[in-house]
């Protein structure tokens, strides 16, 4: 064991200085291969980020949201429904939600209003005539803490709201855009019938009964819809996989051209590394000797790249926030999160961005390294 | 299908293994047809060559076989969301009926590439390479296994569709059910902790007995059969009892969620000792045959002593982990199994 050991290190010593004498021609293959593996990388990293945000999130929220459909359109939600529902075994809490949608043209954005449920963590519900809002709408408007902003009702009078509070910047990727405020204010503003939410929400301690609790639900009020946390969540999940693989697919071509400029370096030997082979085996070295150091350079090189272009996406993603795809990935939006996903790495991605990139250019350079493994030293020595 | 980038992958990693092992199997006819050591014919030179690139191809196939296992299993895991039901791999293997076969196929593919590897070390120890020709009609049946389980694994894939509703290990590992999930789930656990031991005693004995002997060229037959029989005795009692003290959960049989870091990755140091003990145990029974070609006894000797102490050191490291979980278990099933 010690003996193959040292004689592994001998041929890592002897690679190492090998690559060392060319720079030149293995540097920009590293370059050419950090690239690879930084993009792959970088997509990985930032939708794996995004999944988790959106899991995170979701966890906060309500098992089941009931909501009434007309003519399959979405309908405000009568608040008789809720003594209709009466007591269905397993749920925990069941409450009227009021939000919607404001577009300010001040800003060309769209505003998230809500009322906040009650219970909620952080902000009870923010007094008559105040409001809390996110760090979109402060930084897009220029609002701090005991500002005013003014916005034009429904029934376009200007309502003037004080700003109480701000939304912790942890929560940005979904609540730049979110202005909470008063049941009542928000009934007024909108001219918001008194009788009716925008949705309904139950909580289902049991994640077991939650899908019972919305067969209960259909069957009991067969005009509204329940949408359930696991659905959003395993939608999410396929959506963000489905975007990544897609955008893997696209960067297949890359990763192919990547394989060519692989295996035409390591067929294309200069004469004077044909004359080192033979040399190697006129003094004694076999093929499987050649072979294995130059899977050592291989290692070498790919484990360098593979290491470099993942902790170059890493900073990419975590430091500077994607910014080279943040704009295709996450949509379009006036009203921009500034958000820092949470440092994560998986084992699953680490595998996976092996298998893109280390695997193809191990495989690519078989045939060429074997090719130069068997020459005789009498060929090219002469 | 699902287009997730381990999906893909997995999918890219099966097809491209089965295109080495076709090209090597292409070259291993050639050998197989035309080897003669004793000519030196310019084919001669040129097959004696072409060994050491099919050598290459089937060591990097089987070694990224080894690292799809992994993935295949990660990946599983992680796709238990997209499904209804499934809480962890086991529903999202269960979802379409060739999950289990992908799986089985890829551990098949494992001791397959494991035993040939070991076979092929033995024979390039020999100047004459006396198991040429057997080595390579091994590699040809090796091939289809693959193609199998790349063509397994995509229609699996493909039929994949997350509105399934799936049974999660919960239900699937429940005693009452039916399938052979079930059926290991419902062991009696005092039997299945008694053949895992048992057997477990057969293999260290036999193994120590042929460490002993492999001197003398003893068969190492009986050792390579008792590692089996080992290997699937652990495997069931992992289902029907070591898990449920893992989890201390007298319910949960589901033998993927041990991997998690929530039970202290304990799963591997189960798993990776087990699977590559048992894979030297099958390569030594697989070697040990070969001490009458006389270039090949001092190989077979040595090489058959190394790896029976390494299988029995792996094994020793199993038992002492599953005895470890067992014992350190805030489980109690007295009065109720024992």
């Amino acid at each position: 064991m010690r003996q193959f050991l040292r004689r592994q290190r001998y041929l890592i010593d002897y690679s190492l200085s090998a690559l060392a004498r060319r720079p030149g021609k293995h540097l920009a293959l590293l370059l050419v291969y950090t690239l690879v593996v930084f993009l792959l990388a970088s997509v990985m990293l930032f939708t794996q980020s995004l999944r988790r945000e959106a899991a995170l999130v979701l966890a906060q929220s309500p098992e089941i949201i009931l909501q009434r459909q007309i003519a399959g359109r979405h309908d405000l939600m009568p608040a008789e429904y809720l003594d209709r529902i009466g007591r269905i075994r397993g749920v925990s809490a069941k409450y009227g939600r009021l939000w919607g949608y404001f577009y300010d043209p001040a800003v060309r954005a769209n505003y998230t209003l809500m009322v906040p449920p009650p219970g909620s963590p952080a902000h009870g519900e923010p007094a008559p005539g105040d409001i809390v809002i996110g760090a979109g709408i402060a930084r897009t408007r220029g609002l701090e803490v005991g500002d005013y902003l003014s916005l034009r009702s429904a029934r376009g009078e200007p309502f003037a709201f004080r700003v109480a509070a701000l939304l912790p910047h942890s929560t940005e990727l979904v609540s730049t855009d979110l202005m909470l405020l008063g049941a009542d204010d928000f009934r007024r503003f909108f001219a918001f019938p008194a009788d009716r939410f925008t949705d309904i929400v139950l909580q289902v301690r049991n994640p077991r009964e939650v899908r019972k609790v919305a067969e209960k639900l259909s069957l009991a009020l067969p005009d509204t819809r329940p949408i359930l946390r696991e659905e959003i969540l395993r939608t999410y999940d396929a959506v963000f996989g489905w975007r990544q693989g897609l955008v893997f697919v696209l960067m297949g071509g890359m990763v192919l051209a990547f394989v060519i400029f692989a295996w035409d370096r390591a067929a294309g030997l200069s004469g004077e590394e044909r004359r080192e082979i033979g040399i190697l085996k006129s003094i004694g070295w076999e093929t499987g000797d050649v072979l294995r150091m130059k899977f050592w350079e291989g290692a070498i090189l790919s484990l360098t790249a593979f290491f470099l272009g993942y902790l170059l996406a890493y900073a990419h993603v975590f430091y500077l926030s994607a910014a080279l795809f943040e704009p295709v990935l996450k949509g379009w939006a006036v009203l921009y999160p500034d958000f820092r996903p949470i440092p994560f790495v998986d084992g699953i991605q680490v595998a996976t961005l092996f298998f893109f990139t280390v695997f193809p250019y191990t495989v690519a350079t078989i045939v060429p390294i074997w090719r130069t493994a068997v020459t005789d030293p009498d060929a090219v020595m002469r | 299908m699902l287009l997730s980038p381990a999906v893909l992958a997995l999918n890219g990693v099966s097809f491209t293994v089965t295109l080495m092992l076709v090209l090597a199997a292409g070259f291993a006819l050639q050998v197989v047809r035309h080897w003669d050591l004793t000519s030196g014919s310019e084919r001669q030179l040129e097959l004696e060559r072409r060994t050491y690139l099919i050598a290459t191809l089937v060591t990097w196939s089987f070694a990224a076989a080894v690292v799809s296992l992994l993935l295949f299993v990660y990946n599983a895991e992680q796709m238990a969301t997209q499904f209804v039901g499934a809480m962890c791999a086991t529903g999202v293997l269960n979802a379409h009926p060739l999950g289990w076969p992908t799986l089985f196929l890829k551990i098949l593919i494992f001791f397959a590439g494991a035993a040939w590897l070991m076979l092929n070390r033995l024979d390039n120890q020999a100047p004459d390479y006396p198991l040429v020709r057997v080595k390579y009609w091994l590699l040809l049946g090796f091939l289809p296994l693959a193609a199998l389980e790349a063509g397994v694994q995509l229609g699996y894939f493909l039929g994949l569709d997350p509105d399934v509703i799936t049974s999660c290990c919960g239900s699937l590992f429940t005693a009452d059910g039916d399938g052979v999930a079930a059926t290991v789930a419902a062991l009696d656990p005092g039997w299945s902790l008694a053949a895992m031991y048992g057997l477990g005693l057969s293999v260290l004995g036999l193994g120590t007995v042929h460490g002993w002997r492999a001197r003398r060229g003893a068969s190492g037959v009986g050792f390579a059969l008792s590692g089996a029989l080992a290997f699937a005795a652990a495997l069931a009692a992992i289902v029907s009892c070591v898990a449920l003290y893992v989890y201390e959960h007298p319910h949960h049989h589901c033998p993927f969620c041990i991997l998690k870091g929530g039970h202290g990755f304990i799963g591997y140091w189960l798993y990776l000792p087990l699977f590559t003990a048992t894979a030297l145990s099958l390569g030594v029974g697989l070697i040990s045959g070969w001490g009458h070609i006389p270039s090949l006894t001092a190989a077979v000797q040595a090489d058959g002593q190394r790896f029976t102490a390494a299988a029995l050191a792996l094994f020793a490291l199993f038992y002492g982990v599953a005895t470890y979980a067992i014992l350190t278990s805030n489980l109690t099933m007295t009065g109720v199994w024992w």
